[in-house]
């Protein structure tokens, strides 16, 4: 019997099911998801070191666990998220030396700094909470391994966010000084945070075919105003300033309205001139040959034990 | 008289076995993004959060000893004369295999330790050591699969692992030293005699050292005073880079 795959894909799709690693699906389909979740994988271990950033300053214990326990997390997603790559025919190293050498991509946002201690709450709110309206729809993604991923991952990400808040919440009733460290740093993130869903929908490139093939579900500019709408009210309770002073309800839309994006510096970010752009690699990349000697002795000793005459005779049985 | 020591020594002890595990945490932290592989980075996150914990525990007991003092008010408001751990867990990371030897050494203590510790005549150390005692023997467990892998991996890792046992070998000493202060809460059954501590410690140490092709350093120096506040130079700097934030907004919450 002969089985037309690409209708059998195409219905799978239609049908809202799920793509599973063994069935057929389109090369470029298959590319298409590589590429996102590697770049997805790679945000998440990158995004380790702003936060990290501050684990050794936390101005209190409970922030320091909350903190570290966060930063565990991200290392967890990315684990599953290259597991989840791994279904499709790459290997965790191969994308890793993409990632090292510059060839994919992670989110620009974290080439932004983490100056004082209010960024980990404006990181938490804004840039978790930003990374919670692309990502709950992948849940419902095309690629069962990447859809399952994603929901174990977003519910960490709520706490993310939260903790991100009440830090800022904390802040804001706090002293003068705590209070404007956290308006100072929610004046640095906001933009940024709003350019996280990427660029408009009429410039965005890969959008359309993954809208189609059900990687994609809403449009960038359909998830920024899902974030702005989510977050006004939010900074409201906050008592903190957004820094765009045309942000204003709009009726007749149900939407806010908000002032124009500067594009320029996205661009300038996305293409490696941003405060923390060579940091950030480099710190990945020294932290990766730093290690090297350390993974070398791991496949060493476990081949020794596959293979005990393979290695200096005695040395591993010595004291059996 | 005894009883008298004893009560105002209980906090003092207290804060020994809080500041070991609070100190460790922090140096645990600074590998947070830096560790040889994302499952390290995970499982080195991992034990500094279950120390961070006994930590807390510890120190809001010793707080409430003291009388109204906070884990916050111990952790960021003592200077590093008042910090009473031991020199081993603030000795600076140093690459992999230094701290996988200082994991080693210092875990294989607390399995120890808390083994004994559950059993105190103050209920509150002995419940916490008894939560405690089940992760120390997962961070011993940890320390000794690397300790294996790295001192019987390739000639570099034997040569890094052996000189990580070398240079932090000597700070083991202080582990084991008692005072005037151990023997009367030993006495008293609160505290564990660290003297007493010292064979099965050695006795589980040994092989894991055989099998890991590694040696223990012949050496006569044994620093120690950790337990009277005296410090290593380092130990300053780590905690100014823990306690700046805190202190430069007196009275201020988090
Ligand atoms: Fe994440
Ligand atoms: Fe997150």
């Amino acid at each position: 019997m002969i089985v037309d795959w690409e209708a059998e894909f195409q219905r799978t799709i239609d049908a809202d099911s799920r793509i599973e690693p063994r069935d057929h699906m389109p090369e470029s389909y298959r590319a298409t998801l590589i590429r996102q979740i590697a770049q997805h994988a790679h945000s998440e271990i990158i995004g380790m070191q702003p936060e990290g950033n501050w684990i050794t300053r936390a101005p209190s214990l409970k922030r320091k666990a909350i903190l570290m326990a966060k930063v565990q997390d991200e290392a967890g997603h990315g684990l599953y998220l290259y597991s989840a790559a791994e279904t499709l025919g790459v290997s965790r190293d191969q994308l890793i030396e993409l990632l090292h050498t510059g060839r994919q991509k992670y989110s620009s946002i974290f080439n932004y700094p983490t100056l004082t201690w209010a960024d980990i709450g404006a990181v938490g709110w804004l840039v978790d909470g930003a990374a919670i309206c692309n990502q709950v729809p992948l849940c419902r993604c095309s690629y069962g391994p990447y859809a399952r991923g994603m929901v174990r991952i977003c519910k960490e990400e709520s706490f993310h966010q939260r903790q991100g808040f009440e830090i800022l919440r904390v802040l804001s009733a706090g002293t003068a000084a705590q209070h404007a460290m956290a308006q100072d740093a929610v004046d640095r993130w906001w933009w940024p945070a709003i350019m996280m869903f990427g660029p408009t929908d009429d410039e965005s490139t890969h959008s359309q075919q993954s809208m189609t093939w059900g990687i994609k579900r809403f449009s960038n500019d359909e998830l920024r105003q899902r974030f702005i709408d989510m977050t006004v009210p939010q900074a409201d309770a906050l008592d903190l300033t957004l820094p765009d002073p045309a942000l204003r309800w709009n009726d007749e839309r149900g939407h806010y309205d908000f002032g124009p994006i500067d594009w320029a510096e996205f661009w300038q970010v996305v293409n490696g001139d941003g405060p923390c752009n060579r940091q950030r690699l480099a710190q990945r990349v020294a932290a990766h040959v730093e290690g090297a000697w350390v993974r070398d002795a791991a496949t060493a000793y476990a081949a020794k034990r596959a293979d005990p005459g393979a290695g200096q005779a005695g040395s591993s049985t010595a004291a059996a | 008289m005894t009883q008298l020591a004893t009560t105002a020594s209980v906090p003092a002890y207290v804060l020994r076995l809080a500041d070991d595990a609070l100190i460790l945490a922090q140096r645990l932290g600074e590998w947070s993004a830096h560790a040889p592989e994302l499952e390290e980075d995970v499982a080195l996150t991992n034990i500094a959060l279950d120390l961070l914990g006994h930590a807390r525990m510890l120190l809001s007991y010793a707080g409430e000893l003291l009388g109204g003092r906070t884990e916050d008010d111990l952790a960021f408001l003592r200077d590093e004369r008042e910090f009473v751990n031991c020199q081993l867990v603030e000795r600076p990371n140093g690459d992999f295999a230094a701290t996988v030897a200082r994991q080693l050494f210092f875990a294989a203590y607390q399995c120890e330790l808390y083994a004994a510790l559950g059993e105190s005549a103050d209920a509150t150390l002995a419940a916490i050591a008894d939560r405690a005692v089940k992760e120390v023997s997962y961070h011993r467990d940890h320390a000794v699969q690397w300790t294996l892998r790295l001192g019987d991996g390739t000639p570099e890792s034997h040569r890094r692992m052996q000189a990580g046992v070398d240079g932090l070998w000597p700070y083991t000493s202080e582990l084991f030293e008692s005072d005037d202060l151990l023997l009367a809460l030993v006495a008293a059954g609160v505290a564990v005699d660290p003297v007493a501590l010292r064979p099965a410690w050695s006795g589980f140490l040994g092989p894991v050292l055989a099998e890991a092709t590694l040696t223990v350093p012949e050496t006569t120096w044994a620093p120690s005073g950790g337990r009277r506040g005296l410090h290593t130079e380092d130990f300053g700097l780590l905690l100014a880079e823990m306690q700046h934030l805190h202190r430069s907004h007196p009275g201020a919450s988090w």
